[in-house]
């Protein structure tokens, strides 16, 4: 199956863009929802300044559900939906929705993402603590093998964990541990006779990096542990009920914003080792756009990622043999190697009490592999063609465009949106509502499934903000483990660089009266915490005092936190594409409670053209991911304390530092 | 820019809680130039200078790693602001060995809001030192009593580290997780010193939380310490016996004789600052730690801690001269 990924601005704009890839041969839907109703909360709530409609197309109620889906014929579509924490909320608006259209739940065709355990250790759109997490995506699984049997209710996904860090044996073992812990949860809930459906209800969204061959043994590697546990664990007799089924994205970490055409080479070589070998090959294949590490993908770059797909699928004979690498000694040892680690580790997790319970740990294992990632590309001993080899190129005429080869969102769409949920708040049936509301609240405290008075509040019109509210108060708010305080340290001892940096933090410390202390801020819903952690971790390890408090904070707090803690610079990292309206709200955060002073550098997906507007707002340097060596980020950041005291710091003009 | 330690001062004694980043900031400087300034500060919201111990409730909150003491935080500083108190609260992280460097956790763990003026978080490195406190949670705990109703300091949990915090808190709570035979096992053999308070955490967890209380109570019965509140809390939400740990901290402060607590501690840390500068020669010269304690049981208790630290270094001084 083919299908794009997609979803911006309003429900109508998305409804236009479905309709018109639908016309042109597209056979499913694949929903991208903005953060903010990934996470719930509605358009007007303080947390989603910036990012309504930004990554994807902002759902509130049944109305936008409807207009979404207008003139799409529900019964005919399979509908897959990049959904996690709310997921039993947009399902709920789906099956409405579909029943306005006159369409019965049990024809509805399609999947809800729902695997909130990797939400914790990647992806950054949880809402609820782990225990009542699982237990809504216990209660969809429950409801759906029943009432909308077609539905995948839950896609264990892999993928997330490998754009965190995650090595193959990691990779593996946390996807197989995290579907162990959910059909652990299911099985007391559904009659042993259905859990050979649910075992074949479930499937995997995995990753393929570079290392192909390496890549293309995992994938052997997973469908062996798929069918072992299904025999072994859940008494799944039907051979076809335990085929490991699997879609693909492949790897997008490794995209690089320097000569980003390479990153073209390196979507091919992934989209390879999940199509290599029949008896491993993906059922459904996503590729990135060259342009990856720039921004959003426009038409263009979505359609060039199109045709590589089928180049490979119409022009090759990829798809012509039967599986190339049965009998080879080579691949099956490899196999039996990642087999071999992720049974280990696996059983590591199980030790901390199963996936669960071992989320801290296995955040902190994916902080370290990501460290050690970087460590590798900075010392050269990881060759990244363009990055940090064979650096000289010519100018490229593809970054020559206007709108600097990236797609952007009209700043508009937030406004109207806000004025879109209050109006549609002042015309409903509010009575229905509250009742419809604390009918879920009752529910949540309790051990009934959840999706029928969810499906019931959706009905009355409640909103995506209201009922995720009503279930914070029930489950209460959650912050996830950030894994950077267990991470550990710089393994290299004898690292000249890292030595260098340790004695000019302690000069500077020394000249300062304390410690170098820096704050480094995550605003706003956006959950790429990687770059964060990594500058953590870094800068601990060059000698620094750091605050980091994980994902998702208001400007407010991210200000007072700045001032409480005495921090003599701040540091914030946003790649989702909000930094124009979140930074300068910190920036005034900052001046209103008293610290303007604090030099603010940024990180992130920055595009050239806003960095100036950044540096004009104050902000003293900017980074993005051409930046790899965080080493030297770590020397400019100790430069700008050097630089002076802090009433000299202010004379002297702001963004003089160089940037690489 | 220079600081005026004596405004600082008496914003504190004015109950000007936005004062306390600054506060923070000079204590924690090692900067020869601000110490003279730290000194000032410090003598300015002495017990002689308020006409009595500071006010503010001071409580230690300790355990191993993990137990759950930030998360308990977070739950426990809801309730005081609804009891209407304000807090403080001084966070201790370990800091790096091979670097110097540290991850400050602990805020994350806290959930304010950032408009409540009457609650102030600091994270602090403990540097070199290992008792579980940093070089400048004790002076600024003090300070801070001046201002806030409440100061709660949380320790790098190492094991042993409880002593230290006595010698600061009017009450310490020791907190075990479910399950951590450790903590029995030290307070059995006299390792660590029978806490004011013993909480065990994660109550959720149901029964083995349950096992835990039991048999820490019974352990401390067969230890003499009847007095000694055991409470079971969950720190996640819904949060349980919150209040009653609240209750029986509070009961602590109550039936404690504050002053004469707050003077032996400040007796003993001035010792303890002596002893980390001069080291075991220096206990020497003063004819060893109990011979000590017992001169500084003479001092006058109106001095501080620098001024008793001032007095055991002449007294050494003269002895070896
Ligand atoms: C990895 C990744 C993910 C991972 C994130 C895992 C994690 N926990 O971080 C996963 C798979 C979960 C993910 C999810 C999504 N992603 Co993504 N993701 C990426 C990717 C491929 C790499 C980012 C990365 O981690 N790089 C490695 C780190 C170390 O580098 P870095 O963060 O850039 O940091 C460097 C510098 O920028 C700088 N820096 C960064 N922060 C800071 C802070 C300070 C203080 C300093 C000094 C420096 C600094 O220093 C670092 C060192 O080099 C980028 C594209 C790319 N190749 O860059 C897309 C990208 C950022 N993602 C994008 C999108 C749209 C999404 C999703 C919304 C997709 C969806 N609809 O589901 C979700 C949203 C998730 C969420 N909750 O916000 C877009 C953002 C578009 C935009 N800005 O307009 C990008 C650009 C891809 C694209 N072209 O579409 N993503
Ligand atoms: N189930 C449960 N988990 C809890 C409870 N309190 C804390 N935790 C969890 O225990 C872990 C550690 O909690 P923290 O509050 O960071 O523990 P800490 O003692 O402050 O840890 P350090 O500062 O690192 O020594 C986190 O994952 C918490 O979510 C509780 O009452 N119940
Ligand atoms: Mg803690």
């Amino acid at each position: 199956m083919m299908r794009t990924y997609a979803g911006h601005s309003t429900a109508a704009k998305s409804n236009e863009l479905y309709r018109r890839n639908l016309a042109k041969g597209q056979t499913g839907l694949s929903i991208a929802f903005d953060l903010p109703t990934q996470t719930g909360y509605d358009a007007d709530d303080e947390l989603a300044r910036g990012e309504v409609g930004k990554v994807g197309v902002p759902v509130a109620h049944k109305g936008d559900m409807s207009a979404l889906l207008d003139g799409i014929p529900l019964d005919k579509m399979n509908t897959s939906m990049t959904i996690n924490a709310t997921a039993a909320w947009l399902l709920a608006l789906y099956i409405v929705t579909a029943e306005e259209q006159g369409v019965a739940p049990a024809q509805l065709q399609g999947t809800t993402q729902n695997d909130i355990i990797k939400e914790y250790l990647s992806r950054g759109t949880y809402a609820f603590p782990p225990a009542p997490s699982m237990r809504l995506i216990a209660d969809m699984v429950a409801y759906t093998v029943e009432e909308v049997p077609k539905w995948n209710p839950i896609n264990i996904c892999s993928y997330h964990l490998q754009e965190a860090g995650a090595t193959p044996v990691q990779e593996i073992a946390y996807a197989m541990s995290t579907a162990i812990a959910v059909l652990d949860e299911v099985r007391a809930r559904v009659p042993q006779d259905l859990m050979g459906k649910v075992f074949s209800r479930i499937s995997f969204f995995v990753n393929a990096g570079v290392r192909f061959i390496e890549e293309h043994a995992k994938l052997r590697a997973m469908g062996r542990l798929w069918d072992e546990l299904g025999r072994e664990r859940y008494g799944v007799e039907d051979p076809k009920q335990r085929r490991f089924r699997y879609g693909v994205q492949v790897n997008s970490l490794g995209l690089t914003e320097a000569q980003p055409e390479n990153n073209v080479q390196r979507i091919v070589l992934e989209a390879l080792a999940v199509t290599l070998g029949r008896d491993a090959r993906a059922r459904a294949l996503q590729l990135p756009a060259w342009n990856e590490a720039l921004g959003l993908p426009r038409p263009w770059d979505q359609q060039w990622a199109l045709r590589l797909q089928q180049v490979l699928a119409f022009e090759t004979d990829l798809l012509e043999y039967p599986d190339i690498f049965e009998g080879s000694v080579v691949m099956d040892g490899l196999v039996n190697e990642l087999l071999e680690g992720a049974r280990a580790e696996m059983a590591i997790v199980a030790e901390h009490g199963g996936a669960v319970e071992a989320v801290p740990y296995m955040k902190a294992a994916l902080v370290e592999s990501h460290r050690e990632r970087i460590r590798r590309i900075e010392s050269g001993e990881l060759k990244v063609v363009g990055q940090n080899v064979f650096t000289e190129t010519e100018p490229s005429p593809l970054t020559a465009s206007g709108d600097g080869g990236i797609m952007t969102v009209d700043p508009e769409v937030e406004q109207h949106q806000r004025e879109a949920v209050r109006a549609w708040r002042s015309g409903r049936d509010q009575a229905a509502v509250d009742a419809a509301l604390a009918e879920v609240a009752r529910v949540a405290a309790g051990e009934e499934n959840i999706m029928p008075a969810t499906i019931a509040a959706a009905r009355a019109g409640a909103t995506t903000g209201e009922w995720a509210q009503a279930l914070r108060d029930a489950f209460g708010q959650y912050r996830g483990p950030t894994g950077v305080g267990e991470a550990a340290g710089a393994g290299v001892d004898d690292d000249a660089a890292l030595e260098q940096i340790r004695d000019e933090v302690e000069r500077v410390s020394e000249a300062l009266g304390r410690r170098l202390k820096i704050l480094v801020g995550k605003p706003g819903l956006d959950g790429h915490s990687n770059g964060a952690e990594q500058i953590a971790v870094a800068a601990r390890d060059a000698g620094m005092e750091v605050v980091y408090e994980g994902i998702r904070l208001t400007p407010s707090q991210i200000a007072s936190s700045a001032v409480q803690e005495g921090v003599h610079v701040v540091g914030l990292s946003i790649l989702s594409g909000s930094h124009r309206e979140l930074i300068p709200s910190v920036l005034e955060a900052l001046r209103e409670a008293g610290a303007g002073d604090v030099p603010v550098v940024v990180g992130g997906i920055i595009p050239p053209s806003d960095e100036q507007a950044l540096r004009e707002a104050g902000v003293a340097a900017v980074y993005t991911p051409k930046d790899f060596n965080i080493t030297q980020i770590m020397r400019d950041i100790v430069g700008l304390l050097a630089s002076g005291s802090r009433s000299d710091r202010e004379s002297s003009p702001k963004g003089s530092l160089s940037r690489r | 820019m220079a600081v005026d330690p004596a405004a600082l001062a008496r914003r504190l004694r004015d109950g000007d809680l936005t004062v306390a980043p600054a506060v923070l900031n000079l204590v924690e400087s090692r900067a020869p130039k601000d110490q003279e300034a730290i000194a000032a500060l410090l003598a300015a919201v002495s017990p002689a200078a308020l006409g009595g111990e500071a006010p503010g409730h001071l409580v230690g909150v300790t355990g191993p790693p993990g137990a759950g003491k930030s998360t308990l935080l977070s739950a426990l500083l809801h309730g005081w602001r609804e009891r209407g108190r304000s807090v403080a609260v001084l966070a201790v992280d370990p800091s790096s060995k091979r670097s110097g460097g540290a991850l400050l956790g602990d805020r994350a763990r806290i959930d304010v809001d950032p408009a409540d003026r009457a609650v102030f978080i600091r994270s602090m490195a403990a540097g070199e030192r290992l008792g579980g406190l940093a070089p400048a949670t004790r002076a600024a705990a003090h300070a801070l009593a001046a201002a806030f109703d409440v100061v709660v300091i949380e320790t790098v949990g190492v094991g042993q580290s409880e002593t230290e915090i006595a010698e600061v808190a009017d009450t310490v709570a020791v907190v075990v997780q479910p399950g951590s035979g450790d903590t029995l096992q030290f307070i059995k053999s006299g390792i660590m010193e029978i806490p004011d308070v013993l909480v065990v955490t994660k109550a959720d967890l149901g029964q083995v939380a349950t096992r835990a209380r039991r048999d820490l109570h019974a352990a401390l019965r067969s230890l003499g310490a009847r007095g000694t509140a055991v409470v079971a809390v969950s720190s996640l939400p819904p949060a349980q016996g919150i209040d009653r740990l609240l209750d029986a901290l509070e009961a602590h402060r109550g039936a404690t004789d504050v002053p004469s607590r707050r003077l032996q501690a400040r007796r003993l840390h001035a010792l303890a600052d002596f002893v980390e500068e001069h080291g075991a020669r220096g206990l020497r010269a003063l004819g060893g730690r109990r011979a000590a304690e017992k001169w500084l049981a003479t001092t006058d208790p109106a001095l501080d801690v620098g001024s008793l630290e001032r007095a055991l270094a002449e007294r050494a001084a003269a002895a070896a001269g």
